[in-house]
């Protein structure tokens, strides 16, 4: 008998406390996986956000930092300039990167610091029960754009990939989706990719991964797939956003 | 013959490995409940499953194993 | 507005726009969310401006905007996001603007916890951020006097130009109780001739500034914060005193430890102990002279001061009891909130400390 896929060890295994069907879960998994693969796992240092993954720390199995809101990348580039050789990441949600994150992000970027980014695009606040994002779409209802977003009011969602991808610094920026087995697999690769980018020293990398809300969406895990393709992917359009050249 | 076991404990009756299974072979099992209170998955037809492992892949909470031989077919 | 069952959060917000408050900038964090949700709802009804900000910090910076221009205009946060506002306060200080801030408190320090504290009770009271200056600061300790001190706060606010903090806990921003509008009577609108909104090309400019890089001037200022400081102190202190005559016991406890303490004193009064309590309402000014009043009775054996912390409030109780009588102290942190009998035993503890020293039975 030959196993075909089981948990990898790079997991706790300890049970997440996300909602049924958040694909929070799915990415965790991505990320621990790669960082397998890769054999990264020993000196992997991970930081944590505030948002719906701020327990990050409980599920990798890896030393891991907590961060204050928005500050990861600051905090990951303390952890870097310190051990230069470890592989140190960041799992940062819409609220936590976007929008009080965002100077912070930027100047990572701009920098050019070696560490990987996995942002998680779910176009709401999802810990603090639904609040708006930067990321939140026109006419998308949450509790503090109860009316729909009006642009006219609070402006247009960032599109953060394309916007980081005119600094100098970074290396790699691609967005994926987990909202299928397809994407899921694609968004693998563009993980591993970062995470390799760094033990190559090349630089910093960040991969947007589009994701479900079902709670704050207030839908199915399986109509929240559905809708990250009905409304997320035509607004923020799927592929490598930026590669520097070798 | 391939076949999954599911942690019934961890699994939160979500259904994307319903949704994602290209057999159709995947149900939450309205006569099971785990101390949680969530309908569990179970593949209802091992017969038919090709090891493809998109439940796997799909499930947020890690609670799939896929394995390549038969006998192993029950849950967690 | 019929009496109703509303939410601390909610009552807050809605006596804000009744008081005349159109600006409202906030960032959510628990447990205060459902204020800028509220927010959200309310603003567009009465043609007010809600904004979700990217930051608390970017929040207090639009207050301080709006506060120069003449509006009346709040923010929302709970405990770490207090903290990223400090430098924001000390400029809306430092240019003497109006303005308030709500601040439901958690549990910390750090990321700390959801549930309630008193833990910001220092950042509160001695300004918080730098500088020499201090805002005013209203403790209620029920939905209803939470929706009437958010009227007082605007009112205190524009009258002395001081930015002024309303400060809950989780327990008090989440609880639902009836509440009544109206029932506070506002004070005489003030004119801000003082602020941004166009010299029309008939007054001379107006700056809203901090920044004086002349000593004698920045001294000159800081004069006039102290002055107004001191206005304040004599006109806006207030307190709730229960059973103090003659106490034996006299606890000094705000917010939801007040409410606690009042059952403490019920239970004292089954045993035959005469407990008093001391409610600040305001925390700065802080009612000193009350409680110095109220300690030099020759039947109190000791002051306890109770808190959901490690012992803040309990220095200013020490100054102002001036060594006169002992004063001990006794809380829980990390959002353990004690109940009444876990505060009797200190309370009777503490008289047994000192019966025999003070030669009182």
């Amino acid at each position: 008998m030959s196993l075909v896929f089981r948990k990898t060890k790079m997991l706790t295994g300890k049970e997440m406390h996300y909602c049924p069907g958040c694909t929070h879960g799915i990415i965790h998994r991505l990320v621990a996986e790669a960082l397998d693969e890769l054999g990264a796992g020993g000196s992997a240092i991970g930081v944590a956000p505030v948002g719906c993954a701020v327990f990050a720390y409980e599920y990798f199995n890896c030393d891991m930092h907590e961060a204050a809101h928005g500050r990861a990348p600051a905090v990951a580039t303390g952890i870097k300039r310190v051990h230069p050789d470890n592989i140190v990441f960041t799992y940062q949600g819409d609220g936590d990167l976007a929008s009080i994150g965002a100077a912070e992000i930027v100047h990572a970027a701009a920098r050019g610091e070696n560490i990987t980014v996995i942002f998680i695009n779910n176009a709401i606040y999802g810990m603090t029960g639904g609040q708006m994002a930067p990321t939140t779409l026109p006419g998308q209802v949450t509790t503090t754009s109860p009316y729909g977003r009006d642009t006219a009011h609070c402006g247009f969602p960032i599109r953060m990939a394309e916007m980081l991808s005119t600094l100098q610094g970074p290396s790699y920026i691609a967005r994926v989706a987990a909202n299928s087995v397809k994407n899921i697999m694609n968004a693998k690769k563009s993980i591993v990719k970062a995470f390799q980018n760094q033990i190559d020293k090349k630089g910093f990398s960040l991969v947007e991964i589009l994701s479900t809300c079902p709670t704050n969406w207030g839908m199915t895990p399986v109509e929240a797939l559905e809708w990250v393709d009905r409304h997320m992917l035509p607004y923020y359009v799927p592929g490598v956003i930026k590669e520097a050249e070798e | 013959m391939t076949c999954i076991t599911v942690d019934t404990e961890r699994c939160k009756g979500c259904g994307l490995c319903v949704h994602a299974c290209p057999r159709g072979i995947i149900r939450l099992d309205a006569n099971t409940l785990n101390s949680k209170g969530f309908h569990t998955a179970a593949c209802t037809d091992a017969g038919r499953c090709t090891g493809c492992a998109f439940c796997a892949l799909m499930c947020p909470d890690v609670c799939i194993t896929v394995y390549k031989e038969a006998g192993v077919c029950q849950s967690a | 507005m019929p009496k109703c069952l509303m939410k601390g959060n909610e009552a807050i917000a809605e006596a804000a726009v009744l008081a005349g408050c159109r600006f409202f900038f906030g960032y959510p964090i628990t447990p205060q969310n459902q204020i800028p949700e509220y927010m959200a709802r309310r603003m567009p009804e009465v043609g007010g401006c809600f904004l979700q900000a990217e930051s608390e910090i970017a929040a207090i910076n639009m207050v301080y905007g709006a506060a120069g221009a003449g509006a009346r205009v709040m923010t929302s946060s709970s405990s770490p996001g207090i903290s990223l506002k400090q430098e924001g306060i000390s400029y809306i200080a430092g240019a003497r603007l109006p303005c308030v801030i709500v601040n439901m408190v958690r549990g910390g320090p750090g990321l700390g916890g959801i549930q309630p504290a008193q833990s910001d009770y220092f950042q509160a009271t001695r300004g918080g951020g730098h500088g020499d200056y201090r805002t005013v600061v209203l403790a209620p300790a029920s939905v209803q006097e939470a929706a009437e001190l958010t009227a007082l706060a605007f009112d205190i606010a524009d009258e002395y130009r001081i930015p002024v903090l309303l400060l809950g806990d989780g327990m008090l921003g989440q609880m639902m109780e009836p509440v009544e509008f109206g029932t506070y009577r506002p004070r005489k609108a003030v004119q801000k001739a003082w602020a941004t909104d166009g010299t029309k090309g008939q007054r001379k400019p107006n700056v809203i500034n901090s920044l004086y890089l002349d000593a004698a001037e920045l001294e000159q200022v800081n004069n006039i914060i102290f002055d107004t400081h001191r206005r304040i102190q004599l006109n806006e202190t207030r307190a709730e005193l229960v059973n103090t005559d003659g106490c034996e016991v006299l606890l000094v406890a705000y917010g939801t430890t007040a409410r606690l303490a009042k059952s403490v004193i019920e239970l004292g009064k089954k045993q035959g102990m005469k407990i008093g309590l001391v409610r600040p309402v305001t925390l700065w000014p802080f009612p000193a002279g009350d409680i110095a009043r109220l300690a030099a009775q020759p039947e109190v054996g000791a002051v306890l001061s109770v808190e959901l912390s490690g012992g803040q409030m309990v220095d200013d109780v020490r100054i102002a009891v001036a060594g006169k009588k002992p004063v001990e102290f006794f809380g829980r942190t990390g959002g353990m909130v004690p109940m009444p009998e876990e505060i009797l035993e200190q309370a009777i503890r503490v008289k047994k400390r000192y019966q025999n020293v003070l030669g009182f039975s």
